[in-house]
């Protein structure tokens, strides 16, 4: 078994209260379907959609991150799964596809001592 | 939330009041996607609507007033937590929401706005909810409700409660808020579910509240309190297991709370003083008649068309019209009843409502007629508005079989 990180990249809710519990609903069936299938191996956080960025030598202070609000990371989840092509699959799942976000899957980097 | 937040950034401020919320909800849903939801959703809410009251107080204090009332106490920051958390208390939320209906009812808003105006910034009606509940179009009252919010952002402070005359000139747009919060409840259009109970349990909290004050304990209030109480001692006979809707006839009427019943007589027999007989008064009777009858046979029918007359003396309409026809339809026959609805001057106005429809079914299926019954349930299960109603019709369509 490998781990995986998810990255969800989308705007943020939108929409009347009822569409938004919709979909806030979705996303409470999908983690619950990756726990019971064994495959989440930590929920992980929601995040703010603004904070500061550090930059450079220098050491720079920005606020940000300025992307398109479509490009920010608004959460991550840490997934177990057997390989790439199965933390793809299970990533389909992802309510965030349907409000046209991205889910970026990447495998934890880890050397084995 | 609004009646706090608002009480705290002053009335002008409203359209922040509902940035924060709505803010707040954001955010709310973002977390529970991940962490699930609480046990007591609202009270979440409440706590993030708080912080995020908070922050905004710390960054704009220098560049927006906010309550003028509370001026410094929201500058410094020794005094701003312990005020803002003041506002929070169950206590003080009650009254904020009472004085913030109130302030809906500005003197240069008619009564429509200013019902508008409640349902959709306290009650938290969608303007489509709003645009039904007043049989009319998505932008008509789109419309009204801008303007509405406008002309209260113009006020300077929230309105007083303890001033004994405005509050009695207020009040009717006050109740007729709560009554139409109820019946959206009772038979509203959700898609999820037919009738929502917890509506109508928030409409009867905030009469209760009402009622606690002397000015607002007025004949109407008690009316208003009786027909809840009586329409909502029969929700649980509305539907069946499944969610599905029955018909008066179909139901168990031993799932009626007793209890219930007897407390709205009670209002009922409060209400009863003075000369004024309001709306609330005549449809509380109608409840009553119903609440109390053994079953539709032994119901009397013909006091009810009478009351219906008396109500449609007092405000005319045709969705009062159309119950009259059915109760005449029981009271005489379904040929009566049928003519009755023929007669109905501004039967357009129904021509959406899929129950005008369907009522019209009930009486020819009940005299006989199928065909013509078969056709106006159709044209019922075309306008219906909810799976549940649609489910309803097919139902009263395959009966003509």
């Amino acid at each position: 078994m490998s781990e995986f990180a998810f990255l969800y990249r989308g705007p943020g809710p939108s929409g009347s209260p009822e569409q938004m519990q919709k979909v806030m609903q979705k996303w409470v069936a999908w983690f619950k379907d990756l726990r019971e299938k064994g495959h989440l191996k930590d929920i992980g956080h929601p995040l703010e959609r603004a904070g500061r960025v550090v930059k450079g030598a220098g050491k720079a202070v920005h606020d940000g991150p300025f992307a398109e609000a479509k490009d920010v990371v608004g959460g991550f989840t840490l997934i177990t799964a057997k390989d790439l092509e199965q933390a793809v699959q299970l990533s389909k799942g992802c309510p965030i596809l349907e409000r046209e976000g991205s889910v970026e899957v990447r495998p934890l980097q880890k050397i084995d001592m | 939330m609004v009646a706090t937040l608002t009480r705290i950034f002053g009335v002008h401020n409203l359209a922040l009041v509902e940035d924060v919320v709505q803010d707040a909800f954001c955010r709310a849903l973002e977390v529970w996607k991940f962490r699930g939801v609480p046990d007591n959703p609202s009270a979440w809410l409440m706590a993030t609507a708080k912080n995020r009251a908070l922050d905004v107080l710390r960054r704009q204090r220098t560049v927006r007033t906010f309550a003028p009332e509370l001026g410094q106490l929201l500058e410094s920051e020794w005094t701003l937590a312990p005020v803002v958390e003041e506002f929070f208390a169950p206590g003080a939320i009650r009254d904020d929401l009472l004085r913030m209906m109130f302030s809906c009812c500005h003197p240069q808003l008619g009564e429509q706005a200013r019902v508008a105006l409640i349902l959709n910034i306290l009650c938290g009606f969608s303007v489509d909810e709003v645009a039904n509940a007043f049989v009319s179009s998505h932008a008509a009252t789109a419309k009204r409700i801008t303007r509405a919010k406008k002309i209260l952002a113009g006020s300077k402070r929230l309105f007083d409660i303890e001033v004994p005359a405005d509050f009695s000139a207020r009040l009717p747009a006050v109740l007729r808020a709560l009554y139409l919060l109820f019946n959206e409840g009772y038979h509203g259009a959700s898609p999820q579910s037919a009738i929502r109970a917890e509506l109508c349990h928030e409409a009867m909290r905030l009469v209760s509240i009402l009622l606690e004050y002397r000015a607002a304990a007025t004949p109407a209030s008690h009316g208003l309190m009786a027909l809840m109480c009586l329409n909502s001692a029969r929700l649980a006979g509305r539907s069946d297991s499944a969610g599905n809707l029955l018909s008066l006839g179909d139901q168990d009427r031993s799932l009626w709370d007793r209890q219930l019943i007897a407390k709205g007589v009670k209002f009922l027999e409060l209400s009863a003083t003075g000369s004024e007989i309001s709306e609330y008064h005549i449809e509380a009777a109608i409840a009553a008649i119903h609440a109390n009858a053994a079953s539709i046979k032994e119901t009397d029918w013909h006091s009810i068309v009478g009351l219906y007359d008396l109500l449609m003396a007092q405000n005319p309409s045709p969705i009062i019209a159309l119950n009259r026809a059915i109760a005449v339809a029981q009271s005489e026959s379904a040929e009566r009843g049928l003519e009755e609805i023929a007669a109905i001057a501004d039967w357009k106005r129904l021509a959406e409502y899929p129950f005008f429809f369907a009522a019209q079914g009930e009486l020819e299926l009940s005299r006989g007629s199928l065909s013509a019954a078969k056709q106006h349930f159709c044209t019922a299960l075309a306008l219906a508005r909810s799976p549940i109603e649609r489910r309803y019709y097919e139902q009263r369509l395959a009966a003509c079989d």
